[in-house]
């Protein structure tokens, strides 16, 4: 597939052109230039680890929207065993912003629940851009529940813009379905390990986010509004979206200094969609890990860890009474 | 510019700007937004802030609600000690610390949910209620936590847990962790789940975004004031999303009550009765007078 080269990109694009152009000539050409290609394409590796190696917010949350990022699919397909997808809420429809299942995982069987947005226009359009309606975040506890009562731990990617905000949605009670999830989650009586891989929008996110190891992709991004929409309210214009990225403390890194994620995932050299079997591998090596980890703990134990750090979440100061 | 304004210090003049131009009727009249009828400012408030010409519900703050619900003796304010820090050093046109310096001048508070630990016509209970002047009763880290501290008064006194929200949604300025607080908040209602004890959940105008999307859907009763707007996505974002016009009565307490998403809508006048027999009825108590 053709590279899709984002704006900050071009200057590795215009390497990567040259390239593909000194090995058109190379068929019909008597001198030897592989040598500059060679040198050409060192060029442009070093060139993307010095981009990415200072990358600002709003750069990486275009990375995290980058079109040809691995997706939850793909992270199924390529992890996962015997995956048998499982439709529907039982009350209204079939959410495709939100698949799950069950499946092998190292042998081990799993439930896995994810955002999923599509490749081409028709796709996009038949997953909603991975923007859930209620009945998505309905399937997602309809899996959750099924994982407590055959005692699975419950693995699940976070990938979307937002919940749909739509007249329909609302209708059926968009709220509901997200706050219900919160609350279930907080207590479901399996190892729960949630990962960013692209974008974690706002409360969207968070409704299949709750668990024992929140982790983020290195050019993942968790917000509580988008970047153009925050930009949109508070300077009036979504321009503003670069300050609004920065203000906002979206990145891995931030987050991972502000407590608020475990663990954050290394990404091949400029971005996970430059290398996908590369960010297979080490989404196996992590979740393996942590699955481990959380598998060996007393459910008791697991419960309580997970409610008390939902309950430090915040920070404030407190005066001397 | 008269020769006298030319004379006075800036502070001063600063505060005659922001007299003038205060949205709170400090008059004796008062004109009804619904149904423009000029309205004498004391009936308004005897009549708990509902016009009698159209029953239209106004606004009202945070502690004048609880004086609505809550009896006047034996109340305790709970987690008034957690302040607000600035974790981000956050700034858009404004500083976060300087647009809380706003708020606490506007709204007498020092953030956008005051809870009180009190009874109810005798029955004990504890209270939320948001303040919605207070950067648009947006929950930030501060909110959460008095909402957890309200909660775990009520397991320990045995009462139940009531919030009245009025909220345009999480607070943007405090980033990933106000988000987070719809996680504590919903999370929390599982120790009044342990408990078996009853959360009642009011919904006023507004309740939207990360407040409706966490707790406020969560009531074991959910009630809404008439006439409140409800939802998860604003009205606009949702016109710009499906660009279609909306529906006459799109996300108001009477859409929601048709749609099966809240259990009653209550007259404020009758809330504070209606919410004694519910909770005891749920808690089985005796009725009360």
């Amino acid at each position: 597939m053709k590279q899709t080269f984002l704006d900050f990109e071009q200057p590795i694009a215009e390497l990567e052109n040259k390239i593909e152009e000194l090995r058109f000539v190379q068929d019909d050409s008597v001198l030897d230039i592989s040598e500059e290609i060679s040198r050409l394409q060192k060029k442009s590796q070093e060139l993307t680890k010095t981009l990415y190696g200072k990358l600002t917010p709003w750069q990486i949350s275009q990375v995290a929207r980058h079109p040809q990022r691995p997706y939850t699919l793909d992270y199924i397909k390529a992890l996962f065993a015997d995956f048998d997808e499982l439709h529907g809420d039982r009350s209204f429809a079939d959410d495709p912003a939100i698949v799950g299942g069950i499946a092998r995982f190292n042998g081990q069987s799993v439930v896995v629940i994810g955002h999923q947005k599509g490749r081409d226009t028709k796709e996009k359009i038949y997953r909603n851009f991975g923007m859930p309606r209620p009945e998505g975040y309905r399937k997602a506890l309809k899996l959750m529940k099924l994982a407590e009562k055959f005692s699975l731990p419950v693995i699940t990617f976070v990938d979307t813009p937002g919940a749909y905000p739509g007249i329909g949605a609302e209708e059926r009670g968009q709220s509901e379905a997200i706050g219900r999830n919160l609350y279930e989650m907080a207590r479901l009586k399996v190892p729960v390990i949630c990962t960013v891989i692209g974008e974690g929008g706002s409360g969207g996110a968070l409704a299949i986010a709750v668990g024992d190891y929140v982790n983020m992709l290195q050019y993942s991004t968790y917000s509580v509004i988008s970047p153009e929409g925050c930009a949109s309210i508070l300077w009036k214009t979504a321009e503003r979206a670069s300050d609004a990225a920065e203000a906002l403390g979206i990145t891995a890194t931030r987050l991972k200094t502000l407590g608020l994620v475990d663990r954050v995932l290394n990404e091949p050299i400029g971005g996970a969609h430059r290398d996908h079997a590369q960010m297979m591998g080490s989404m196996k090596r992590m979740l393996q890990e942590q699955l481990r980890d959380l598998t060996a703990k007393p459910l008791e134990e697991l419960l309580k860890t997970r409610f008390d750090r939902l309950m430090s979440y915040g920070r404030f100061k407190e005066d001397a009474a | 510019m008269s020769w006298l304004n030319k004379l006075l210090p800036p502070k001063i003049k600063r505060e005659n700007r922001a007299e003038k131009s205060s949205a709170v009727p400090e008059g004796l009249w008062s004109k009804c937004p619904a149904c423009e009828a000029v309205l004498y400012y004391t009936d308004l408030e005897s009549n708990l802030q509902v016009c009698p010409k159209c029953n239209h519900h106004h606004a009202v703050s945070a502690r004048d609600r609880l004086g609505m619900l809550l009896d006047a003796e034996g109340r305790r304010e709970i987690g008034a000690e957690v302040k607000p820090v600035d974790i981000l050093k956050f700034k858009d046109g404004k500083r976060y610390p300087d647009r809380l310096v706003a708020a606490q001048n506007a709204t007498g508070e020092d953030d956008a949910l005051v809870v009180m630990q009190g009874s109810i016509l005798t029955l004990p209970a504890v209270v939320a209620s948001f303040e919605f002047k207070f950067i648009g009763g947006s929950m930030g880290s501060v909110v959460g936590e008095r909402f957890v501290r309200g909660v775990q008064a009520a397991v320990e006194a045995k009462a139940p847990f009531i919030c009245v929200s009025a909220s345009g949604g999480a607070r943007m300025q405090e980033g990933l962790n106000s988000l987070m607080q719809m996680a504590k908040t919903s999370a929390a209602l599982q120790l009044l789940t342990d408990h078996k004890l009853p959360f009642i959940s009011i919904l006023t105008d507004p309740t939207m975004g990360g407040v409706s999307a966490s707790f406020a859907f969560l009531g074991d009763v959910v009630i809404g004031e008439p006439g409140a707007l409800i939802g998860f996505a604003g009205p606009r974002v949702i016109e710009q999303t499906v660009r279609e016009t909306l529906p006459e009565g799109f996300q108001r307490s009477e859409f929601l009550l048709e749609k099966g998403a809240i259990d009653m809508i209550v007259d404020r006048r009758e809330l504070k009765a209606k919410v004694a027999s519910l909770i005891s009825i749920l808690m089985k108590e005796p009725a009360v007078a």
